[in-house]
Parts: structure tokens; sequence; C-alpha cells
């Protein structure tokens, strides 16, 4: 090495000393970061987290290779809010465990996480995230086979138990046997699938999740008829849309998007009719239509008529619900809790004044 | 000239080198300057993680361990409390069911391994096949796809209702969810077999050593286990006559949906074992053929002139030749082994790995949690090293 090279290295080596020490920290993690709902206008894509392996709520069709079910509708319903209309392209669904969901919003991996989630007091504060409206109301129950003459939790004495490890499910099964003084033994899989099949094959004789993906499970086994839902139901699960913390904007775009569905239910808004109700007299329907001078969309940083564009794409709650869960489908839920205010449900969406 | 130029090869005194063109100090330099340089670059990466995360709202806080879990583990430690029990009690409970795992595994995948690497190069043809055949697919097909085919396989062979358990001799029931074996503990008067056998243990080493010496010295064939074991077995029954019975045994019974009494080994342990153990087997076996091979064939013949065996022949001299050169790379698959149990998440074992996952995911502390699972398994690979190291120390080829 010369004398003119070392110098040149030394040079180098001294200036990137400086510029490692002088680098101000953390400044991967800029402040002045436009907005989630910038970031998914300019990339042109909504990554969406969802089950993918639940019938009803979120599994891919493998004849058509469409990802379908309640929550992925949700899913276009954001993305027809955001970009006019939810296409095969402008949606992306990132297909994740119940172990990795809350890492991929925290990582940024997905926007928004339509994955049968219960909002939960210590997700909510410590988790670093938001939920969304309620999109379904649930609540914990247990499968047995029919088989196994048992008509009541208390029946299950030193039954063995399959769950989804990682989730809310645990803990309620772990605090409702404890309580009764019954043992039992837990069995812990990654995948909903692999609780399914183990329950099928007789390693457990309870399987227990949300009565949803209970029913969604059973809709998709060889012998559905033999297997019963008990009728104890041992938690409360209000299932709903997540999203990272400490962006309001993008926060009202993924709850106004749920809450349009809803609305559009109690007006009677249609995917079929929604443009005969564009020259409505009712101001209050035309305002949440954003016709006319009232400003709707625009008010979160979308197009006036972005209600216009999730009822088009996807139709409102109760077209959502009947086309995937309901009693027509092959999952076969009544509305239950999930009706709407008006017929004596929980579903409710604030004023759009 | 009156003043000769200074050599290039001796420095002179007259004309020193300036320090900035000293290659010792530049050396020492750019050695210091790279160490800043790493360090920097950590500290940035550190920081930046640790400013992100509290701008999300996620401090990164150990505090978190001593927090109830919650959750009922239901492998090894029965006494486990879910409701009072921390994260960190049921962080050990779930190292104890990775020890448990990889201790038997070491052992089985040891010996199996042994077995066919010996069976890869026998002379009988139907051996040496079934050798080959059994490492060929267990080394080349991933162990996750073999621990489902395990675990599953076992759920659609096994007898599915605990009523049609198959019934081994013993009171061993085997079903779909696990094994049930009698439970052997002690009663208040197992102390005098231990201190029985403990004495038999002493006598028979001690009768083995004397057999060693009469060996050498008149050459009589030691045969040390025809003294050791009767040593051991004769003071271990005049034990067992003295404290009048010492073992209880409990037989599992069926009561309801499962068995009470006795103890079990769950159907995720078993599959995860056998699985690991075969997978791994397969790796050592060749890596056993490999130092057999490289044992001088001379050796062998020289051994046969001698009049050993073919038993004698690989017992005494080629394994003990073998066996250093098959230490080194035996460590770095134990140490695979080690690290492969954490895909007992894909077949529901409770091991650390799912268990730090579920807090995890109950807390949200994603970075602490696999930190800490970091730091168990490095610990867990650092200690296996170690012993491999000292194996491989006190087997060397001492030279003299």
């Amino acid at each position: 090495m010369n004398r003119f090279s070392r110098v040149v290295l030394l040079t180098v080596l001294t200036f990137a000393l400086i510029a490692a020490f002088s680098f101000p920290a953390a400044s991967f993690a800029q402040d002045d970061t436009p907005g989630k709902l910038q970031e998914v206008i300019d990339r042109g894509v909504l990554n969406c987290g969802v089950n993918g392996q639940l019938p009803g709520f979120a599994a891919l069709n493998p004849d058509t290779n469409v990802m379908e079910g309640f929550d992925a509708d949700f899913c276009r319903a954001v993305a027809a809010a955001i970009f006019g209309e939810a296409t095969e392209d402008n949606v992306n669904f990132v297909q994740l465990t119940a172990q990795e969901r809350f890492t991929a919003v925290q990582t940024g991996q997905v926007d928004v996480l339509f994955r049968n989630t219960t909002a939960t007091f210590s997700r909510d504060t410590e988790l670093g995230l938001d939920f969304g409206p309620t999109t379904f109301y649930d609540g914990q129950g247990l499968m047995v086979r029919a088989d196994a003459g048992v008509t009541s939790i208390d029946d299950l004495n030193g039954a063995s138990i399959c769950s989804l490890t990682g989730t809310t499910t645990e803990l309620n099964i772990t605090e409702a046997m404890e309580s009764r003084g019954l043992e039992y033994e837990l069995v812990p899989f990654e995948q909903s699938s692999e609780t399914i099949a183990a329950f099928e094959e007789g390693r457990c004789d309870v399987l227990t999740s949300d009565r949803s993906q209970l029913a969604g499970l059973r809709s998709n086994a060889a012998d559905p008829g033999s297997m019963v839902m008990l009728d104890d139901v041992i938690s409360k699960e209000p299932l709903g849309p997540a999203y990272l913390a400490g962006d309001a904007q993008w926060g009202d775009v993924v709850n106004w998007t749920v809450y349009a569905t809803i609305q559009a239910e109690e007006f009677g808004i249609t995917s079929e009719n929604v443009s005969e109700f564009l020259s409505s007299d009712n101001d209050s329907i035309l305002r949440f239509l954003g016709q006319g001078d009232s400003a709707t969309g625009s008010l979160v940083g979308l197009d006036n008529d972005f209600v216009v564009n999730v009822i088009t794409s996807v139709g409102n709650y109760g077209e959502m619900f009947a086309r995937n869960v309901g009693p027509d489908s092959d999952l076969g839920l009544a509305r239950g809790q999930n009706a709407l205010w008006t017929d004596g449900g929980l579903m409710y969406s604030p004023p759009w004044r | 000239m009156a003043e000769p130029t200074p050599s290039r090869l001796t420095p002179s005194a007259h004309a020193p080198v300036p320090f900035w063109r000293d290659i010792r100090v530049i050396q020492i330099f750019l050695q210091i300057v790279f160490v800043v340089l790493v360090v920097a670059f950590f500290y940035l990466l550190i920081n930046n993680l640790v400013t992100g995360l509290e701008r999300s709202n996620l401090p990164i806080d150990f505090g978190i361990l001593t927090r109830p879990f919650g959750t009922q583990i239901s492998e090894g430690q029965m006494d486990f409390n879910p409701g009072k029990s921390s994260n960190l009690q049921a962080l050990w409970a779930g190292l104890q069911n990775t020890l448990r795992v990889v201790s038997v595994g070491l052992i089985g995948a040891t010996i199996l391994g042994i077995l066919v690497g010996v069976g890869r190069l026998a002379t009988n043809a139907l051996i040496r096949s079934v050798s080959s055949v059994y490492i060929e697919i267990f080394r080349n097909t991933p162990l996750l796809v073999q621990l489902y085919f395990i675990y599953r396989g076992m759920r659609l062979v096994l007898p599915e209702t605990l009523r049609d358990s198959i019934q081994l001799p013993g009171s061993v029931y085997l079903n779909r969810r696990a094994v049930n074996f009698p439970l052997v503990q002690g009663t208040d008067t197992v102390w005098i077999l231990w201190i029985a056998l403990a004495v038999g243990l002493a006598v028979g080493i001690g009768l083995w050593v004397w057999r060693l010496r009469v060996q050498e010295r008149t050459g009589q064939p030691a045969n040390v286990l025809y003294w050791f074991i009767p040593s051991v077995l004769v003071t271990g029954l005049v034990g067992w006559l003295l404290s009048g019975g010492p073992l209880d045994v409990q037989t599992p019974e069926l009561q309801g949906f499962n068995f009470s009494g006795g103890d079990r080994l769950s159907a995720e342990y078993l599959a995860l074992t056998i699985g690991l153990i075969l997978y791994t087997a397969a790796f050592i076996a060749d890596i056993v053929r490999a130092g057999i091979q490289a044992v001088q064939y001379g050796q062998i013949e020289a051994a046969r002139a001698q009049g050993l065996t073919q038993a004698q022949t690989l017992r005494l001299i080629v394994l003990p030749q073998a066996l250093r050169l098959i230490i080194p790379p035996l460590g770095n698959q134990y140490l695979n082994l080690a690290k492969n149990s954490s895909l007992g998440i894909a077949i529901g074992f409770f091991d650390t790995y799912n268990i730090a996952n579920v807090i995890a995911n109950q807390t949200g502390q994603s970075v602490t949690l696999f930190a800490s699972m970091m730091a168990i398994y490095l610990t867990m690979s650092l200690v296996i090293s170690l012993v491999m190291n000292l194996v491989n120390y006190f087997m060397r080829l001492r030279e003299r």
C-alpha cells in the first residue's frame, strides 16, 4: 500500500467515524413520516391481515383462488373506501397465525387486521394497537363429539382440550376450568387446521374457540353431524379491526368504513339499489352518501362519496353477513346479537352528521 | 559524503520514522477505529430499536416476566398453577420440557446413530441396505415434515378411545393421547435400598479394578462384568429384603375422560422426541461411518492377525480410534438437535419456544421474549459445546 492510498484510507475511516457518532439516534424512525392513509394511497395496495384458514371469515376458495369471507370483505370495504373500488390488485391478503398477527401490525407488515381478533383492555393498552368498531359479537364455545354424552362444561372433568395458542380462548378456558375445579389437559396448536384435525382424530375430547370459528371449522369437517356445540358460552368476544395506535386519520378511515356498512343497512341501502338513493330526497341519506354539497369523505381524506364505493363493492353489513356466515351459507349462523339495534341486536352506527 | 545513507532495512537512530508512518502505530490505530465503528453500528441499531418501540408505546420491559401466565401448561410439571404462576415460572416449565426432550433425544440419537452407522458398513447386505435407505430418507427430508408425519401417523394408527387402548404387559396403555404407565415411587424405607446399591457399586468397581490388575499380571481374560453385575445384584437384593418392599407402584386406571394414577408421556412429547431421534441419528450414522472408514485398514488386518474376533476388533481397535474423529462433528449434531426441539410448537408441544410465544402474544413484548429465548437457547448450546469440548480434550491423541 503506497503512501497516498494509506492517507486516503485513513481519511475515509476518520470521516466514517465522525459520521457514525454525529448520526442522529433513531434516524430510521422519522417523526415526519406521512400518515398511513397517504402511505397506502402511494403504495396502491392495502395490506390486510386475515386468518386465511377459517371458512366464512377468511379462507382461500380452492377453485377460484380468491380469499372469501366476512373478514376478507371488510378488507375489500376499506380498499374500496380508499381506492374507489376493491380489485384483486389493490387488496393484498396477508395470512397470519394468531401468534403472528400483532407483531405484523406493530411492524407495519399489515395496515389493518381483520382476523377474528377480540378487543381487550390489555391488547388496546399494551400492544400499541387501537381497535375499531366490533364487526362481529361472538362468545367462546365448546365443541364435543356427539357420542360423548356431554351436555355442559361441568361434565368435562379430566377432558383433553384443543385450543389455538396465543389467543384469549386459552386464557378463558383455563379460567373456566380452574374456577369449576375441574381437571383437564390443554393441547395448544399454532394452526386452526391442526386444532380441528386433532379434534377429529380423537386427540382431544373438546375443541374450544369462538363459536363462529367452531361453526366455520365444523362446516369444513368430513362429518359435521358428529360434532355438537355445547350451550355454554364462557366469554364475550367482540371481534373487530385492529391497527397501529397513534394515527387518528387512519383509525377514522377504518372505523367509518365499518360504520358505513352498518348505517347502509339501517337506511336499507344495498349494493343493488345504491344508485337509486343518490337522488334521494332525504338529506341525511344524501349526507351519508356524500352527495351534493355535503363534505363526507373529504373530512377523513377520502373521496366524498366513499360510502357509495364501499356499498357498491361489498354491500351493506346485512349483505356481507348473509353472504358469508348467515343462515343460507355453510356456517348457518343466525344474526342474534349481530342484528341491527333497530332489530334488537348490537349493531349500531354513530350518526353521520 | 561523510554521513552514510540510512539503510532501508535497518532504521537509523538519526532519522526516526514519524509516528504517523510507523506501521505499528497505524495497525493499532486501525484496530481501534474498527472496534469503535462496530460498537457505534450496534449502538445505532439498538438505540433505533428502543426509540422506535417507545414511539409505538411498546417500551422494552422485562418486568412482564413476573406477571401471572394465565394458561394451563399440561405438559411435564403438573403442579403448575395457571392463576398464580408467573411468566418466568412458565418459561422455566417450558425449559424443563425442552430439556426432557433434548436429554432423551441426545441419548437415543447417539445409540441409534452408532448402530446404523456400523450397520452401514456391515457385511450383511440386508443390514447394510436397510441402514442406507434409512439414512437417505431421514437425512434428505425436512424435519418439520417428518414431525407432522410421525404425529399424525401416530394418531391414525393408535386407538381413538381410551377404553380401546392397546394394553401392554405391566399396565402400560397406548392410545392417541398418551402412553400411560405405572408410576414407581419410593416408600419411607427406600433409603436402605439406595445405600445397599451404593455399597454394591463400590464393591463392583473394586472387583473390576482387581480383575484388570490380574489380567495385566497373568494375561487371563478379565471378564470384569462376570464379577461386577453379580455384586450389584446381590447387594441390591439384600437391600430390597431389608427395607421390606421399598417401592410403591401406582397403576393407571381409566376414570371418566382420562386415566388416573400412574404417569404419562403425551403424544406430543413422544412424537417430538422420536422425530428428533430419527432425524439426528441419520446424520450421526454418517459421521460414525466416516469415522470408522478413516481408521486405517491395516489396523483391522493386524487385529484379525492377532486373533481378535470381529466384535472385539470393532470394540477394542476401531471404535476408540474412530471416536476421536467422530466427536467434533457429533457436537454439531447435538447442537442441531437441541435447537430443532423448538419445532415442537408445530405439533402442540409446550416447550420453551411455544411458551415464550404465548407470553409475547399476551403481553406484546416480542423483543423482550425473543431476547430471553435467545439467551436460553444460547446457554443450552454453550453448555453442550462445553461438554463436547471437554470430551474432545480428554479423548485427544496424547503424544508421548
